[in-house]
């Protein structure tokens, strides 16, 4: 039944996207459909959950008459689909709520509106797909959509070359990936992921296959050193598609990346944890680190969203370590942690770039060293906006701590893992969790701080408004969401744990029957953690506070000029700004940036100003990608002289091509 | 034996541990000198304690050799000789102190990993002991390579030489004339070197070992 | 919880006494700090004409993730009631988003000062906070529980010098002396640009919104000082389970612990002085090297 009606949803999206062909000139266009996609969603949304918190039931196949005659098109929803349905399906409701209120801000809706639902749609039949044909069809599907969305507003600065980089990185991704679904499937052809779990394969495929997979899904992802398209892509396009693209569609990758290692692969091998944990430990500090120097609102927060997907690789690849070795409650542990993650991240980067989609129609601006001051003309945009950057820096009682909470105490089980390379590197990346996670409050510090707070930095930033009031309760939503998540993380870790079960073998204890709603994931001895109890004593604390203060001292107020020790400077250009503010995390981290300061001091009576260049390189860049580009240009205009041949020369190939293949046959045993 | 003594064995060479780290981030020669004294007191507490728990009374000798060469002796002759050069205030690494500070922890974790794979069977507490000294062995020898200058460099030789007393110690049972003798070595090579050293600078007015290389024809 | 309260303002006095006594002065009278916040509470605020609504909330958000961290951490008896609800990372966590709301309000008036302590407030956070965490680590793998009255309660029973932990206390100490800025990190009886990073963030505050932040760094004072008593030096705590009889001896050892702590830190600030800015993630990355090489060698054998 959840197939059917899944199914059934994906075709009105792809009806609703080619409704908006036709309807996107009229007024109420794009109201129209954002509205058919807000229905859609919340019906597979609806279904998702009834799906995974109801009855486990059998999970059927239905065989579509299409694609590959002699598997046609399988499609199924078990537990695993279902808990992604639901991150996918509240990110695309909660998006096109935004966007009731965003879209109509958009110059140029024929480029957005019929592609919207395309993506969505796309993105839902990833999860459905049961067979490997029909899989990459609908990654292939969701990459050109998004793309097309990426390049919507193609006049607009560097939004071309973004396109074009992740044009060329998701068609590499797809290659990989039908490597690895090729080696999957064996030379009998079967495609099917029922065929491919249960096949019987040589003992070094699962490995190779496992490296394809990383680099097919982490590059959708953003797993270093495959991230570079992402803070690209994701500012150029809309906001609600950006909010999308990070907060959803990299959990699309997340979830190619399970379905295959956790369930088509069989057992693990304990070495493919290593190379996870590598990975995703080098993706959160790197991540972090770049979105600390940013400057554009949106590629910092694509950069933290890198630095996200790399703490919930550090999360599978614990997962994977407690696997290969047996010991199924640490690696239920981990793999709720990581799955919670999901969930969590998908909330609060959607309600973030939310929150910079309102700053941009609001001001025109995705710089943030133009901005500032924005607290006060926009004051429910800024408190959403603070709850989006608190439960990212993952602090109690919001949904980010939760997350990081478990894989803490998943690492704090690894001392029991008996091979040494995981005893190395599991404190390794415990250490660079704590790093990561400490970089992102400073980061969020710096966003929030130089956008919202302090005084206006330029005139667009002085004439802001408050959103319209679609955008704001898209944003709420998200907040809510996310501290429901906090508060009551039991119920949470319960309703992922089905799918635990099926992939893992065993589950984290139940949660529901703890006392005052704690959770504990091993034993109360060990540790435990009550989200509500902390946010009640918070709360009743600041309330004490407020009271005592308030009835026994004084309640006088006045305002009256900014201190600033002495010297006040009315001018807006003398507080911190965005540089300055990232300037100590850079020289303290500068081996990472190889960062270059150079100061053009004018020398005595000379009126003109001093200039300070920082000129930052990204390494990965430079170490990858710049060869590859160089070596490709080198070979192209190398092979370029194949085009001027003689005719001789040309007929000499041909006749040189039969003589060998004539040689093979003669040769071939 | 007892926990708390087994916890103390490993407490003090732990320190000394330590003490090896800072060794590394120190950058002048002082500091490095002074540093050096304390990596040998520690070294003689701890071989004193080993003598107190193996109920051995001839490693009280080797603790009061190293007390007394090592930690009271040669720094203060390095002092004057480092007086004498003139090369109190350079300051001179190989490298930032970051990634020095990462390749030490790589180093630790590595001789950690290799004595407890290699030395399997033995006794578990013994065991760590000598990872602890292998560990400071590979620290000294560290110190060396992130050295520019030749007075640096014997510090860094002379604190291998304590990572090897140390494991001496730790297994029960060595004798007191090889303890003579190695203490006779490191004397004789001090002095070998020592004798270099006034040599090199008189000859080439500097003790920098990378302006040696120059000198030799050797361009890098 | 509210014994945190009434003693935060004592240990800071006692701080003060002692240290102006080691410099040879009379010294401001132990319950001055009291005087101080009552004097600071009935006064008019003066709040600068662009603060926010954050501004003027942050220092009760402040203090309640401070107090309620406080009052996690056992004082002179192991089994607090809801000992349960937080652990030692949560505690960590809860100090983390106190800092960040300080870090904020050090933005809102957009002054250059308050941007100064802001950003090298994270600077330090960044590196001190990785180190709290393995050191978190360290102590959870020695005592097989992140629950501090769990912890306190292992320590009591199971004393033991180790190798880890003798690292752990060292890099605790490192990381107390940078979050609660004192020397050498930072200097907390200054009001120079450049030596400022914890006034500079809290230079726009007056009246009972600095009285609140003031009780809050006090409380953060004796947060660690407690945390460092209750974890390596356990001894005179009343047990798990004991009788209330058991808590007036434990509550004079837990006294006379703060005073040696207070004393220990004064020591410590007169006889070295205040690092360079960027001297400091050295120091904090020493924290973090100890931290680290703790965990690694509890990962490695479980006897270090």
């Amino acid at each position: 039944m959840a197939v059917n009606s899944t199914l059934v949803c994906i075709a009105v999206l792809l009806a609703t996207s080619m409704l908006a062909i036709i309807v996107h000139k009229a007024r109420l266009g794009t109201r129209i459909i954002y509205v058919c996609v807000i229905a859609a969603c919340l019906i597979i949304l609806g279904v998702a959950v009834f799906r995974l918190l109801g009855s486990p039931g059998s999970a059927a196949t239905v065989t579509l008459p299409i694609g590959l005659p002699w598997i046609g098109a399988r499609f199924r929803v078990d537990a695993l689909t279902a808990f992604f349905q639901i991150v996918i399906n509240l990110g695309g409701t909660a998006a096109s709520l935004y966007a009731l209120g965003y879209g109509e801000h958009e110059e140029a809706p024929g480029r957005v509106l019929p592609f919207y639902p395309a993506f969505l749609a796309g993105m839902n039949l990833v999860l459905v797909a049961d067979d490997a044909f029909s899989y990459l069809i609908a990654w292939e599907f969701m990459s050109l959509s998004s793309w097309a969305l990426v390049v919507a507003h193609h006049r607009d600065g560097e939004n071309t070359r973004a396109g074009y980089i992740y044009i060329l990185m998701a068609s590499f991704g797809t290659l990989a990936l039908l490597l690895a679904f090729g080696l999957l499937a064996g030379p009998g052809g079967s495609y099917g992921f029922g065929e491919i779990r249960s096949a019987q394969r040589a003992d070094w495929l699962p490995g190779l296959v496992l490296i394809l997979v990383l680099i097919g899904t982490g590059s959708k992802a953003g797993l270093a050193p495959l991230h570079v398209w992402l803070p690209l892509a994701h500012p150029a396009a809309p906001s609600h598609v950006s909010a999308l693209m990070s907060g959803v569609m990299t959990k699309v990758a997340v979830y190619g990346f399970i379905r295959i290692a956790f369930d088509l692969l069989g057992p693990p091998a304990w070495w493919w944890s290593i190379v996870v944990l590598a990975l995703g430990s080098a993706t959160a500090v790197l991540g972090v680190l770049f979105a600390i120097l940013q400057r554009d609102l949106k590629r910092l927060l694509a950069y933290s969203t890198v630095e996200n997907v790399g703490i919930i690789f550090i999360g599978l690849g614990l997962a994977l370590a407690f696997k290969a070795n047996g010991m199924t409650a640490a690696s239920a542990l981990a793999f709720t942690a990581a799955l919670f993650h999901v969930l969590n991240h998908s909330f609060f980067k959607s309600l973030l770039f939310f929150g910079s989609g309102a700053v941009l129609t609001a001001t025109g601006e995705r710089d943030i060293e133009k901005l500032g001051g924005l607290i006060h003309p926009m004051p429910q945009t800024a408190f959403a906006f603070l709850g989006g950057c608190l439960a990212i820096s993952a602090l109690p009682p919001l949904n980010g701590f939760v997350s990081e909470w478990l894989l803490f105490q998943a690492i704090l089980l690894s001392p029991d893992l008996p091979q040494w390379g995981l005893k190395l590197m599991v404190p390794a990346a415990g250490a660079m969790l704590a790093l990561g996670a400490a970089l992102s409050a400073a980061c969020f510090v710096r966003c929030f701080g130089i956008t919202f707070l302090g005084r206006p930095r330029s005139s667009e930033a002085a004439a802001a408004r408050e959103t319209d009031s679609f955008s704001r309760s898209g944003m709420f939503l998200l907040l809510a969401a996310c501290l429901l998540a906090g508060l009551l993380p039991g119920l949470v870790i319960d309703a992922i744990a089905p799918v635990v079960q099926a992939h893992i073998g065993g589950r984290m204890p139940a949660q529901a029957a703890i006392a005052w709603l704690s959770i504990v994931p091993i034993a109360e001895s060990r540790s435990s953690y009550n989200g509500l109890l902390v946010f009640l004593f918070i709360g009743l604390s600041t309330i004490f506070a407020v009271q005592i203060i308030h009835r026994f001292a004084s309640n006088a107020l006045r305002r009256g000029p900014a201190w600033d020790c002495g010297f006040p400077n009315s001018d807006p250009a003398t507080q911190y700004t965005a540089d300055s503010f990232a300037q100590p995390v850079r020289r303290v981290f500068s081996d990472v940036f190889q960062a270059r300061e150079t100061v053009d001091m004018p020398a005595p009576g000379d009126p003109r100003p001093a200039r300070l260049d920082i000129k930052l390189r990204d390494l990965i860049w430079d170490a990858f990608y710049a060869p590859i580009g160089r070596w490709i240009a080198y070979a192209a205009e190398k092979l370029n002289h194949l085009q001027f041949l003689t005719i001789r020369r040309y007929l000499s190939l041909v006749f040189g091509a039969l003589v060998a293949l004539l040689l093979m046959v003669a040769i071939w045993p | 034996m007892a926990r708390s003594v087994l916890d103390i064995a490993h407490m003090l060479a732990g320190g000394l541990v330590l003490v090896s780290f800072m060794l590394l981030y120190q950058v002048r020669m002082f500091g490095l000198l002074n540093v050096f004294a304390l990596h040998a007191l520690v070294l003689s507490l701890s071989v004193a304690w080993q003598a107190f728990s193996q109920n051995a009374p001839h490693l009280y000798i080797t603790a009061t050799i190293a007390l007394v060469l090592k930690a009271i002796i040669i720094p203060v002759a390095l002092h004057r000789v480092v007086l004498k050069l003139g090369i109190h205030r350079s300051i001179e690494t190989v490298g930032g102190i970051g990634p020095t500070m990462l390749a030490g922890m790589g180093l630790v974790a590595l001789s950690m990993v290799v004595m407890l794979r290699a030395a399997a069977e033995a006794d578990p507490l013994a065991r760590e002991d000598l990872a602890f000294a292998l560990s400071v062995v590979l620290l000294g020898l560290l110190v060396m390579v992130t050295r520019r200058n030749a007075v640096s460099q014997i510090v860094g030789f002379m604190s291998l030489e304590n990572g090897l007393i140390l494991a001496a110690t730790g297994a029960k049972g060595m004798p007191l004339v090889v303890e003579i003798s190695v203490a006779f070595s490191v004397l004789v090579a001090f002095i070998v070197i020592g004798v270099f050293l006034f040599r090199i600078r008189e000859r080439f007015d500097t003790v920098d070992v990378q302006a040696l290389d120059d000198f030799r024809g050797e361009r890098r | 919880m509210v014994l945190v309260l009434i003693l935060a303002p004592l240990l800071l006095g006692f701080t003060r006494k002692v240290k102006a006594r080691m410099l040879r002065r009379q010294g401001p009278p132990l319950l001055q700090p009291y005087r101080d916040l009552l004097r600071l509470s009935r006064k008019e605020v003066v709040l600068a004409e662009n603060a926010s609504w954050l501004f003027r909330s942050a220092p009760y958000m402040i203090f309640a993730t401070t107090w309620v961290a406080a009052a996690l951490v056992p004082t002179f008896a192991t089994g607090l009631h809801f000992s349960w609800t937080a652990d030692l990372i949560a505690i960590t966590a809860l100090l983390g988003s106190a800092r960040l709301f300080l870090a904020l309000v050090g933005m809102d008036v957009g002054t250059s000062f308050g941007g100064i302590g802001s950003s090298r407030e994270m600077m330090f956070a960044s590196l001190a906070e990785p180190a709290m965490i393995m050191i978190v680590f360290t102590v959870a793998l020695v005592a097989g529980s992140t629950q501090l009255s769990y912890v306190a309660n292992f320590m009591l029973t199971h004393a033991s010098l180790r190798v880890s932990l003798g690292m752990a206390l060292i890099a605790l100490i490192i990381v107390a002396l940078a979050e609660n800025a004192r020397i050498p990190v930072d200097n907390p009886a200054t009001h120079l640009e450049l030596t400022m990073v914890h006034e500079a963030m809290v230079l726009e505050y007056s009246g009972r919104h600095l009285a609140v932040i003031e009780m809050a760094s006090a409380l953060k004072l004796l947060l660690y000082i407690s945390l460092i008593v209750c974890i390596f030096f356990p001894w005179g705590i009343a047990p798990l389970g004991a009788a209330p009889s058991a808590y007036l001896p434990g509550l004079a050892t837990y006294l006379g612990k703060l005073m040696v702590g207070g004393f220990l830190l004064v020591l410590f600030e007169t006889s070295i002085a205040k690092m360079r800015v960027f001297r400091v993630p050295e120091f904090l990355g020493t924290a973090l090297m100890l931290g680290l090489l703790g965990t690694l060698l509890l990962f490695v054998s479980r006897s270090f």
